[in-house]
């Protein structure tokens, strides 16, 4: 079974954002590395390629400059090869505009099984893997907790508000992958010497033959036009427990009349 | 632009409308436009009167999802009419699993964008404008779309307004179709799970209680479980005990879980750090405990107690059932 995995890199989330002042885009200009919320994705694609006999995996990713450390930590933990779009018209894309890049991209790779994670963590948007699913043509189960592979379908649990839904569903499928639902492997030192030689196949907006003007801030019908502080929240009163501070907490609840 | 007519997404739960559905369609019937309310299900039309109360004349049902994912079939009878001249100016959509994957589909499907994340929505003489919190809460983005093709669609967050009764009389039921969907409608619901919760949901609690890796130990949570039941509120949880497998997704608060503004919150070994923030620091009132007198969590805080929570805790649970 062929999985691709779309890995985001983006600025460490750890450094405070920031927006260029004068595109409000995310400043993307520092060192990027794999987004966490897709190390699940890629820790369940390799689960599942492993599972079901090999096969191959492929990383596809989006990024400003050629960008490829956050490749190489999920070719590290084992995905075989990656291929990249990088190219100065995509600055400033939408999620649409993302979305078809990454479709035009995976259509390369022909794969059975498509793995996101739900949204990024410095976008948060969180529609470009179904948006994809739609122009590739292919059925997404969303919020998925937990996949197998039966056949020449899935089976999914997937997340809802009220507990979950068993999804059946059959290949090729896109699927997003909750945050947390497995644990992502530690790459270990033969895999980040291996990474170094792994194959990164770079695309430019031509060789997908999608215009320019579809993508980058050209393409992108919504802008960012003002960015404004939030009212703060003044904090109160802080008492330090010396053994009677639930008594505290009793008359706060009480000045409420919640209790 | 102008809009004259508005669509609301409403998810149905026991044949009642969400409370994030009620909350959209308070917001939209103060636009001067035609409100209706676009859902999918058997039973639907139970909700016809409760949607009808909160501003929307018509309640328009697709009634071919049968059991598929809602995403497909909703998004495609919503296409159908949108390209029969039919559909709205405006799409109001909440933050939920079918809500996203919905938007997502139909912005696709018409090669529209679409706006997420949304914590705010303005009308202005040049159309809608939305608000997004970024940074953890300390700054909004506002953003506005640059086309003038219909539908816009915005995906909102829960508690973004406040739901108010209008008195509406019950909305006229429609139906919708979406027809012949092919490959990409393949997704199938085999079977439903629910995960047991006793007690008011976590996002309607007026008492939300909840728990982070300072408790130190799954066991602990039961603590947590126990305040909330005798405060009549909802049990909550920080990522962090949550990806540790402590309790289930849905007890999630924060960006990427639930948002939650109950009269008050308390948070108990939560650090504070700005993606829980999000989602709960539009609660009414604020109590923090935790040891660490420099937490984050305290700068939000109405009532800060720095303490050790497995301490504090169990004596406020014992002084509650002492008074119960
Ligand atoms: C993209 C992204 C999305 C995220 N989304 C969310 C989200 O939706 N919700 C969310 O919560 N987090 C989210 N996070 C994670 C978030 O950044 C934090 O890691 C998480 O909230 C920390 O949880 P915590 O406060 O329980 O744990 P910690 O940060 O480890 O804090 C534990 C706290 O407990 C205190 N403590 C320790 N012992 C005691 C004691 N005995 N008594 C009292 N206090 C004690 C400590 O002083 C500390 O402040 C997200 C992160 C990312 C990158």
């Amino acid at each position: 079974m062929n999985v691709v995995i779309c890995v985001k890199q983006i600025p460490d989330p750890a450094a405070p954002g920031e927006l260029d002042p004068n595109t409000n885009n995310l400043k993307r200009d520092s060192k990027l590395i794999m987004d966490d919320s897709d190390s699940y994705g890629v820790e369940m694609g390799l689960q599942l390629a492993e599972s079901s006999g090999g096969g191959e995996v492929t990383l596809v990713s989006m990024a400003p400059n050629s960008e490829t450390s956050g490749l190489r930590t999920a070719l590290a933990m084992g995905a075989g090869k990656a291929l990249l779009i990088s190219d100065e018209a995509l600055a400033g894309s939408d999620a649409l505009s993302t979305a078809k890049v990454l479709a035009a991209t995976i259509k390369k790779a022909q794969p059975d099984l498509i793995i996101a994670a739900t949204e990024s963590s410095d976008g948060y948007t969180g529609t470009t893997p179904v948006q994809l699913a739609e122009i590739l043509g292919l059925p997404a189960v969303t919020f998925a907790k937990k996949i197998s592979v039966e056949g020449s379908s899935i089976k999914v649990e997937r997340q809802t508000e009220a507990g979950y839904d068993e999804v059946s569903c059959p290949l090729p499928a896109v699927v997003t992958v909750t945050a947390g639902v497995v644990e992502p492997r530690y790459p270990n030192f033969k895999g980040i010497m291996a990474a170094k030689s792994k194959p990164v196949e770079e695309f430019k907006v031509s060789d997908l033959g999608l215009s320019a003007d579809e993508v980058g801030n050209t393409g992108a019908r919504q802008v960012v036009f003002e960015v404004i502080a939030a009212e703060a929240r003044q904090a109160g009163e802080k008492i330090v427990d010396e053994g009677e501070a639930h008594k505290d907490i009793i008359s706060f609840l009480e000045k409420l009349k919640l209790i | 632009m102008s809009i004259s007519k508005i669509w609301v997404l409403a998810e149905t739960a026991d044949s009642k409308p969400t409370s994030i559905t009620l909350e959209l369609l308070t917001f939209a019937r103060g636009l001067n436009a035609t409100v209706e309310a676009i859902g999918w299900g058997e039973g639907a039309e139970s909700a016809a009167a409760e949607i009808g109360n909160f501003g929307a004349t018509a309640f328009n049902v697709v009634t071919d999802v049968n059991d598929s994912l809602p995403g497909v079939p909703v998004a495609g009878a919503i296409a159908n009419a949108v390209s029969s001249g039919n559909g709205p100016d405006l799409l109001l959509i909440g933050a939920t699993y079918d809500g996203r994957d919905i938007a997502a589909r139909l912005s696709a499907k018409l090669n529209l964008p679409v706006l997420t994340n949304v914590t705010g929505l303005e009308q202005s003489g040049e159309g809608i404008i939305a608000h997004h919190s970024i940074f953890g809460g300390t700054q909004i983005a506002k953003t506005k779309f640059t086309t003038d093709s219909t539908p816009q669609i915005f995906v909102v967050r829960a508690k973004t307004f406040t739901a108010e009764a209008a008195g509406g009389a019950a909305a006229t039921v429609n139906t919708l179709t979406a027809g012949d969907l092919g490959a990409v409608n393949a997704a199938k619901i085999v079977s439903r799970h629910v995960e047991e919760r006793s007690g008011p949901k976590l996002d309607e609690a007026d008492v939300v209680v909840s728990g982070g890796r300072g408790l130190s130990d799954k066991a602990n949570y039961s603590l947590i479980e126990e305040l909330a039941k005798l405060l009549k509120g909802a049990p909550g949880a920080s990522r962090a005990i949550v990806d540790a497998g402590w309790v289930p997704y849905s007890y999630q608060v924060g960006q990427t879980g639930k948002t939650v503004k109950p009269t008050v919150y308390l948070a108990c070994g939560i650090s504070g750090a700005t993606q829980h923030l999000v989602g709960m620091k539009n609660a009414k009132n604020i109590i923090a405990i935790n040891k660490d007198p420099e937490a984050p969590i305290f700068s939000v805080a109405d009532l800060g107690i720095v303490g050790d929570a497995q301490k504090v805790l169990p004596k406020l649970i014992e002084e509650l059932k002492a008074r119960a």
